[in-house]
């Protein structure tokens, strides 16, 4: 049922990527070229996107109950700090979405297509995620030999 | 490479992604953030942890199977740049979202949403590069 439930949610996520343009990198970087082939498609998705998110989450979080459906508690970042950390990677998303016009949301669902372009992008995707993860324990590691 | 403006399918399309957003969050109490979802999803910290994620995805790439037996045809995926600029882009975008924690649908759907001011700063900021950086490699380079 929980899987069910969770492949349908990715579904319906997929769909609303696929028909938006999200997975269409031509279409993302137009709507970044404003001196050039502008085509602001996309600020409807956003748009759509975050009211959805904003009534739905409203009303979800207020259920009596406290809890999500099938979980205990409701797992949301309790982080509030504004670091040079989150500043600096999001600048660096900017760059890389900026290159590629494939973010992580918008090519995900469009693996099922098998085009080379997303394969390419994924595999550079994953790799990025984890030579970042390998710097953050490299650092997280001589932090915690410089103060032992 | 001029593009078709497509308000109605991409506000439906925003729908749909902010429903599922919402459905995540009702079910399993989740954010739905491709980059922690894919993240996890390398490394589960449970095998509970991994089906769910592994559902999801299965769940995202199934949609344009689904839009092809419907439709007769895939959704465009129309790529401006080349296969080296696409590798240099998706390492950058993997380093830049694991820093960053989060990227277009856990910072600029989700986080928005929740008006997280974390959110909010990494969407302006990513936003800012990315309109940025396409500028300086259509109008300055000229690519």
């Amino acid at each position: 049922m929980r899987l069910i439930s969770t492949y349908l949610i990715g579904l319906v996520f997929g769909l609303g990527i696929m028909i938006s343009g999200m997975a269409n990198p031509a279409k993302v970087l137009n709507f970044f070229d404003f001196a050039g082939t502008w085509d602001p498609s996309l600020i409807f998705v956003m748009g759509g996107a975050v009211t959805v998110a904003f009534i739905g989450y409203r009303i979800v979080l207020a259920r009596p109950a406290g809890t999500p459906l099938m979980e205990a508690k409701f797992n949301i970042p309790s982080n509030r700090a504004l670091d040079g950390r989150l500043i600096g990677g999001s600048a660096v998303f900017g760059i890389g979405w900026g290159i590629a016009g494939f973010c992580p949301g918008g090519a995900l669902p469009a693996v099922g297509t098998l085009n080379a372009d997303v394969l390419i992008f994924m595999a550079a995707l994953v790799a990025g995620i984890f030579a970042a993860k390998a710097l953050q324990t490299l650092t997280a590691n001589r932090a915690a030999k410089a103060t032992a | 490479m001029i593009t078709e403006f497509t308000p109605y399918q991409s506000l439906a399309g925003g729908v749909l992604i902010g429903t599922a957003s919402v459905l995540l969050m009702l079910t399993l109490g989740r954010i739905m953030g491709a980059t922690g979802i894919l993240a996890g999803f390398f490394r589960p910290m449970s095998l509970e942890d991994w089906t769910w994620r592994a559902a999801l995805l299965a769940g995202m790439v199934t949609a344009p199977v689904l839009m092809l037996a419907v439709s007769g045809q895939m959704p465009p995926i129309q790529v401006p740049i080349s296969k080296t600029m696409m590798i240099v882009g998706g390492f950058i975008v993997g380093l830049g979202v694991t820093f960053g924690s989060g990227c277009t649908s856990g910072h600029g759907v989700c986080g928005m949403a929740r008006l997280s001011p974390r959110s909010i700063a990494a969407t302006i900021t990513f936003m800012i590069f990315t309109a940025a950086t396409v500028y300086v490699v259509r109008h300055v380079f000229g690519g």
